[in-house]
């Protein structure tokens, strides 16, 4: 035992815990905290123990907002993180603005709302402790959650009362940079501990009293509901009923299993909606179709490509397919709803919870206000979740049975349920002159409800003359959705590689190639520039750099560098030749998406971002049969796999600006830099996904297919 | 139906289920244990792995009538406290995204540290495979297992 005075005069007593039994510390329990915590305002709580609870709003699907928001919070506040506890917030369109989960958008958007939250209740402490101490607040400081006046400590915890009755503040001086000592450190994941001792933690997990399981059997695309026989259906134990809506067939019991069973029971017959049922072979004539038709909607026109290309020595033409994609989130889709007398409950997985809740109003005609919406954590989203529709059939059912009711999807509802990522063509032209200088550029696509299938602002616009880009949609009963980097995810493998194949024409090296553009695009710009030249640069000249390009003997090298969701990426992906095979060995990843909140977190989402970019590149592929995707699950569905991956080195580059968002944009570069390197090392141009498709990749051996 | 007595992470159940049920939807619907997870139903993506005896086995295609007094571990009853070396260095790492793959990654990775104590980073790589993980945390599993099992005396 160790005695020893403080400077005020009293005695700090310390003790060696294993050597004496008493006093035992007092442990306090999460509850305890919750249920003293006092509020201050929608972010952030503060309990007498000295503890904050700290609100995420946002829906949480591996993006970890969850604890890059309460990181922001927490530094503004000035606490230790070892005392913050993070709280799902359920969705208030009141307390919060923008609960979405989408357009990598969160960070950007709350950045300053949430660092104004934690600098208010700090000040509002200080206050608190000004008045205390009868001291002006401009002598006061902080630090990890104690207000401090010379060798004075008052801790947040017994400020907290006081402080959360004073006026809030309007302005308060937020932190510099340079002095956060929480943002910019690697925090682990706040529901670590949840997730690997199996809590409840997902809409799957949701189970309540008094609850019946649904699940539903939907139409082929195309078609629509004639008639159903249940009888055998019906007899499979544990089923209570089977009920349709719209064209939907829904199995009503008391767990899953059964249900699964009597599905395959029922005897549904559905007929043709109006046009022909669509398969793969219909598809790619409509795109041909499309493309040759010159009907496609102008997007962009820069100088005048029509004499460029009249006037051109050499064009470089080259076209690039995909197919439709299913986003796949490791947890299929489901809800949780009971609609009530006059109120509706609403548990589960969304990635636009207001919207969820807005659907749910609607189909039972009460105000949204009367409906609560708890997000739980997402097994996944991928822009699926940004749907409603089975948060409007849980719904339907509820209403319909009057029970409270789980909608699960199986993961072959899901793999043929729609709302993929539509199937798209390019076809990209390049003319150049004798001197083999680029004068034109030209592209077109088309798309199976792709909405404007090009990003027509995106580099390389702005950097080339005579350019012109051009749109075409069809409209497919096939239905689409926003799918992690909508259309870029595709568009820029396209894009890339081309710019390859053009700079090759040119004689110039790819990095040098695109170096020139942007400098074009800085001291003569052609038209408006959407994107900023110089954060692209610094990403390129950082890869360069790091991957040693055009420096290394035995090994192939391809670029790419991409834009999207206001963030920076560049990409050098090394393929080598291993025992007489091509292996993809590396993939460099350069970010620009300025300040990097929480680092594990950033590292985590480039990774994700790239193996998501290169497995649906290389592996993922969805063909149509009469409107059904011929591919169910996960045996003829493929995904990437631990065999499959390369070595990924991740850096990022520190330019203290606002953060502009992280959840999708290392994805669109991934497919240019691999097609790039597997050109370099084999001679072969991938032009189509999945590249496991390829004539050209038969004769490589990319990791060990499973 | 019928009545099938479970022995689940060193607890007696007893549950009236048709002899086919998966093992996975008796864990979920009828006792409870959520922690177990269901993605693919076929056996194709091992969110499911549940321990059989110390054996890593996909509970999503195991019929609750085969499984007799075998002693059945589940991600919940894997330690105590959360402090299975596999866990704790799943947290070192800091693994997870979304999170709703690890159960059945951690459950496979434990039962192969059990027969394998100190594998290579290829076998690493092998036995993690069959798991499947769509948000792409690959790499900082395979850095997990070899970490586990330093950990594991």
């Amino acid at each position: 035992m160790k005695i020893a005075a403080t400077a005020g005069g009293g005695l700090l007593i310390g003790f060696n815990w294993s050597a004496c039994d008493s006093p035992k510390m007092k442990v306090i329990s999460n509850e305890e905290i919750y249920d003293k915590a006092i509020n201050f305002n929608s972010f952030l709580s503060i309990s007498p123990t000295n503890h904050v609870v700290i609100f995420s709003p946002n829906p949480e699907l591996g993006q970890n907002i969850k604890t890059s928001f309460p990181m922001i919070v927490a530094e503004e506040l000035d606490v230790d993180w070892s005392n913050v506890r993070v709280q799902q917030a359920f969705l208030d369109t009141e307390k919060y603005d923008r609960q979405v989960t989408g357009g990598s958008g969160a960070m950007p958007h709350s950045w300053q709302r949430l660092r104004q939250a934690g600098a208010t209740a700090r000040h509002m402490l200080m206050e608190a402790a000004a008045k205390r101490l009868n001291v002006p607040v401009s002598e006061l400081k902080t630090d990890k959650g104690n207000v401090i006046y010379g060798s004075k400590k008052l801790n947040y915890g017994e400020l907290a009362n006081e402080a959360a009755t004073l006026p809030v503040p309007e302005d308060v001086e937020l932190k510099q940079v340079k002095d956060f000592k929480i943002i910019g450190t690697p925090v682990k994941n706040v529901d670590n501990d949840a997730m690997f001792t199996g809590k409840p933690l997902y809409g799957l997990d949701v189970y309540r009293d008094n609850m019946l399981h649904a699940m539903i059997q939907r139409p082929p695309f195309g078609m629509k509901l004639k008639s159903v026989d249940a009888d055998e259906a019906k007899k499979i134990k544990g089923v209570k009923d089977v009920v349709t809506f719209k064209d939907n067939v829904a199995v009503i019991g008391e767990g899953t299993w059964p249900l699964m069973k009597a599905r395959k029971l029922l005897k549904i017959a559905y007929e043709p909606l109006d046009k022909e049922l669509e398969s793969t072979a219909f598809h790619n004539r409509k795109f041909d179709e499309m493309l040759n038709s010159g009907a496609a909607e102008v997007k962009r026109k820069d100088g005048d490509v029509d004499a460029a290309f009249k006037n051109a020595a050499r064009i470089i033409k080259s076209e690039y397919q995909c197919p439709f994609l299913s986003h796949s989130p490791m947890e299929p889709m489901n809800f949780f709803a009971h609609v009530k007398e006059d109120s509706v409950e609403l548990i589960g997985p969304s990635q636009t919870p207001d919207r969820a809740r807005n659907a749910a109003a609607e189909i039972c005609g009460i105000a949204p206000e009367k409906v609560s919406m708890e997000l739980t954590r997402l097994g996944g989203g991928f822009g699926r979740r940004l749907r409603a529709d089975f948060v409007e059939e849980a719904v339907e059912l509820s209403k319909m049975l009057k029970v409270p009711v789980k909608l699960t999807w199986s993961r072959e509802d899901d793999i043929t349920g729609g709302a993929y990522r539509p199937a798209v063509k390019y076809r990209f032209e390049a003319a150049l002159n004798g001197k083999d200088e680029l004068i034109g550029y030209k592209l077109s696509g088309v798309g199976m409800n792709s909405g404007n299938s090009t990003r027509e602002n995106n580099f390389p616009a702005g950097a080339i003359e005579n350019l012109e880009i051009r749109s075409m949609e069809y409209k497919s009963p096939i239905t689409t959705n926003a799918w992690r980097a909508p259309i870029t995810n595709f568009l820029a493998f396209a894009e890339q590689s081309f710019l390859d194949e053009v700079a090759e024409a040119m004689g110039k090296d790819p990095v040098d190639f695109r170096l020139e553009l942007l400098d074009k695009a800085k001291t003569s710009p052609v038209g408006e520039i959407h994107y900023d030249i110089d954060r692209m640069k610094g990403v390129i000249t950082t890869a360069v750099e790091k991957s040693g390009w055009g420096k290394k003997q035995g090994v192939s090298q391809g670029f790419s560098v991409y834009f999207s969701h206001r963030s920076y990426v560049a990409q050098v992906a090394e393929a080598k030749i291993v025992d007489g095979k091509a292996v993809l060995d590396k993939i460099y990843a350069v970010t620009d998406c300025g300040i990097v909140i929480n680092p594990t977190g950033a590292d985590q989402q480039v990774r994700g971002g790239m193996l998501d970019g290169m497995g649906h590149a290389m592996y993922a592929n969805l063909t149509f049969t009469d409107g059904v995707a011929d591919q169910k699950n996960f045996d003829t569905y493929r995904l990437i796999r631990m065999k499959e991956i390369p070595e990924i080195e991740t850096h990022f580059i520190d330019n203290g600006i606002d953060p502009t968002g992280l959840g999708e944009p290392a994805l669109p570069p991934t497919g240019g830099a691999v097609a790039n390197a597997i050109y370099k090392v084999s001679g072969q141009r991938l032009r189509n996904q999945p590249f496991s498709n390829e004539e050209g990749m038969k004769n490589l051996n990319l990791g060990n297919p499973a | 139906m019928a009545n099938y007595k479970l022995q689940v992470n060193n607890k007696n159940y007893e549950v009236d289920v048709d002899s086919d049920t998966p093992l996975l939807w008796v864990l979920r619907d009828n006792l409870g244990l959520i922690g177990t997870k269901y993605s693919c139903g076929i056996s194709q993506c091992g969110a499911c792995t549940v321990h059989l005896n110390d054996e890593a086995v996909r509970s999503c295609v195991l019929p609750v009538s085969s499984i007799g007094e075998a002693k059945i571990t589940t991600i919940e009853g894997l330690s105590d406290n959360g402090d299975h070396p596999v866990q704790q260095a799943w947290k070192e790492v800091d693994v997870a995204q979304c999170g709703y793959c690890q159960a059945g990654q951690i459950m496979t990775a434990a039962a192969m540290l059990k027969k394998n104590p100190s594998p290579s980073e290829e076998e690493v790589i092998d036995g993690m495979n069959a798991n499947l993980c769509r948000c792409g945390t690959y790499h900082r599993i395979k850095e997990a297992v070899l970490l586990a099992s330093t950990k594991i005396k």
